[in-house]
């Protein structure tokens, strides 16, 4: 059985060239946008805009810059499917298309899929929807077949500035934290991982190393599942059902208890 | 950048549209008046008898077609049975945990109550215009031991009516159990959908019966429990409003003045009209019944769309 494999994203050295999503579509043979026809997004270099069925790669603009112009940072983050180790895609999944591999991984099964899109809705990161030509839903598989076939994932192989490192959990985990470590001591305090440790969905096998809040980056703070409203709801759902229950017997007993004193002499 | 009221804001919605608001509101109405016209036939009162029969032929034609909406709103519709059977293994596919399949098998075994209900119900009728189903109960007279008060009839009734409110709130519990802005910020819609299914459910079934110029004492009752219901309906509002604390600000657009239409001329105008009926059962209610299937369609249009639009 292989260990846990993932990503580690270091967004410090990310550049936004975008070789990644080139070579994710490429490799997944994703089907362009808008049938190739280019529209700008108005916001950044940023014209992917989001993750989904046909963007399992997307790289983020984040600028930072005061009115005056005269001091300023660009934020660059490479985003993709989290592969938590608690999935809220597999889930809720109704059909169990969506597995968890030998990688511990989370890949969507295409052929079994029949976009009923109750994933869309659960998970956290807003990173599944529905690719429109197999109108199926699809994200990352982390390159499953890459991985069957020993080889690295697309992304990662091709980011030239090892922005996206692909390896073992345990041995991304110590490379993230020596990275965290020395942008510490070269003054640059705010950078911290996000997803590294179990307290997050029992931990992310795609984390990151950020350097501002999670939602400056698009990413919740605190990602839950969706099933911590199954027992709350059931619970007051089934109240519901008491409530309109007891609501119509007592109306319809009522009538009853009249007639009957009609009928006695 | 205004921080968002809640992690939910995240996420991306799944293109649940006007199939699954027209299923909300279809298979809410399914289960209610089925549960009614079980509750109407437990209380075993003759002359009561063709309103159960009612809410019987309304149940099951809904479901029929809560199931063509579901299968419509697929991605790949001929892939429906991998919601019942797990298609690389032909084992069968259940998660209790799931809404969404917990969902799928309710409906189907709803669709074989209702069914049979449906057929007690034809059995019975002998005011059918169509003759193939008139003689329905004169070729198997049978059929009609499937409805009360024979005590296979009130098995089927109970059974059927828990799994009618089944289907009428699991729909609920199914957007709560998502990361969905509104949705999963309130564990009340589960709750909230029961009560509002019972009382569109009283509504219609109410509205049939007056234009059909019936007047039936288990009508009165019928009534008289609609106003108790449409009064819990606007409390378990109240409670999904407050439950969801800063993520009511979601609603401070137009979705927010449709749902306060919804407040107030699906609930309580209708309240208001029902309470000014002296006599219960009489006309006023029946002008009022089409705005509280109107509300309840319009409630969950804004419920699933609202959330959508963030």
């Amino acid at each position: 059985m292989p260990e846990p494999m993932g990503f580690y994203t270091d967004t410090t050295v990310c550049i936004g060239c975008k070789a990644c999503e080139v070579a994710c579509k490429e490799w997944n043979q994703l089907p362009s946008t808008n049938g190739g026809v280019n529209t700008l997004s108005g916001d950044s270099y940023d014209n992917t805009r989001r993750l989904d069925g046909i963007h399992w790669r997307h790289v983020k603009f984040i600028e930072q810059f005061p009115e005056d112009r005269k001091d300023g940072r660009w934020l660059l983050m490479s985003d993709v499917c989290k592969h938590c180790v608690h999935a809220a895609c597999l889930e809720v999944c109704p059909t169990g298309a969506i597995i968890r591999t030998e990688f511990d991984t989370v890949v969507i099964q295409s052929n079994a899929c029949n976009g009923c899109r109750d994933c869309i809705a659960a998970c956290p990161f807003g990173v599944i929807d529905i690719n429109p030509v197999s109108h199926v839903a699809q994200k990352c598989t982390l390159c499953y077949d890459r991985l069957q076939g020993g080889m690295e994932p697309a992304c990662s192989k091709a980011c030239p500035t090892k922005s996206i490192q692909f390896g073992t959990i345990r041995e991304l985990h110590e490379r993230a934290q020596e990275r965290v470590a020395q942008l510490h001591q070269n003054g640059e305090n705010r950078a911290y991982l996000y997803g590294a440790d179990d307290k997050m969905l029992g931990g992310l096998n795609s984390f990151y190393l950020l350097v501002d809040k999670p939602e400056v980056y698009g990413l919740p703070p605190d990602p839950k599942m969706p099933t911590r409203n199954l027992i709350p709801g059931s619970v007051f759902a089934v109240l519901g059902a008491v409530m309109v229950g007891l609501a119509a017997i007592f109306n319809f007993r009522n009538r009853g208890a009249s007639q009957e004193r009609k009928m006695r002499p | 950048m205004n921080p968002a009221p809640s992690s939910t804001w995240f996420t991306t919605g799944p293109h649940w549209a006007w199939f699954i608001v027209l299923y909300f509101f279809i298979g809410g109405l399914a289960g209610g008046c089925y549960f009614l016209s079980a509750l109407i036939d437990l209380f075993d009162r003759r002359e009561d008898r063709p309103l159960a029969r009612l809410g019987y032929y309304i149940a099951f034609p809904c479901v029929a077609l809560s199931g063509l909406l579901l299968l419509a709103d697929l991605g790949r519709p001929l892939r429906f049975w991998h919601m019942m059977i797990e298609s690389n293994t032909y084992r069968p596919m259940f998660k209790y945990w799931s809404p969404m399949s917990t969902g799928v098998w309710a409906l189907l075994i709803f669709g074989l109550f209702t069914f049979l209900s449906f057929l007690a119900a034809l059995a019975e009728d002998d005011r059918i215009g169509w003759p193939a189903l008139r003689t329905i109960g004169a070729r198997w007279p049978a059929l009609r031991r499937l409805r009360g008060p024979s005590a296979l009839g009130r098995v089927i009734s109970v059974i059927g009516a828990i799994f009618g409110l089944y289907i009428a709130g699991y729909t609920g519990v199914l957007l709560a159990v998502t990361n969905r802005p509104i949705w999963s910020d309130t564990p009340l819609l589960g709750m909230l959908f029961v009560v509002s299914a019972t009382s569109t459910s009283g509504a219609l079934m109410m509205l049939v019966a007056y234009r059909s110029g019936w007047r039936m004492p288990g009508l009165a009752d019928l009534h008289s429990m609609e106003s108790w219901v449409i009064v819990l309906e606007l409390l378990v509002l109240i409670a999904v409003l407050v439950s969801l604390g800063p993520v009511l600000t979601a609603w401070l657009n137009a979705w927010g003045v449709l749902l306060v239409i919804v407040i107030a001329f699906g609930l309580i105008w209708p309240l208001i009209q029902s309470w000014r009926a002296r006599q219960p059962g009489q006309m006023n209610f029946a002008r009022a019944a089409p705005l509280v299937l109107l509300g309840s369609f319009l409630l969950r249009l804004v419920i699933v769309f609202s959330s959508q639009a963030i």
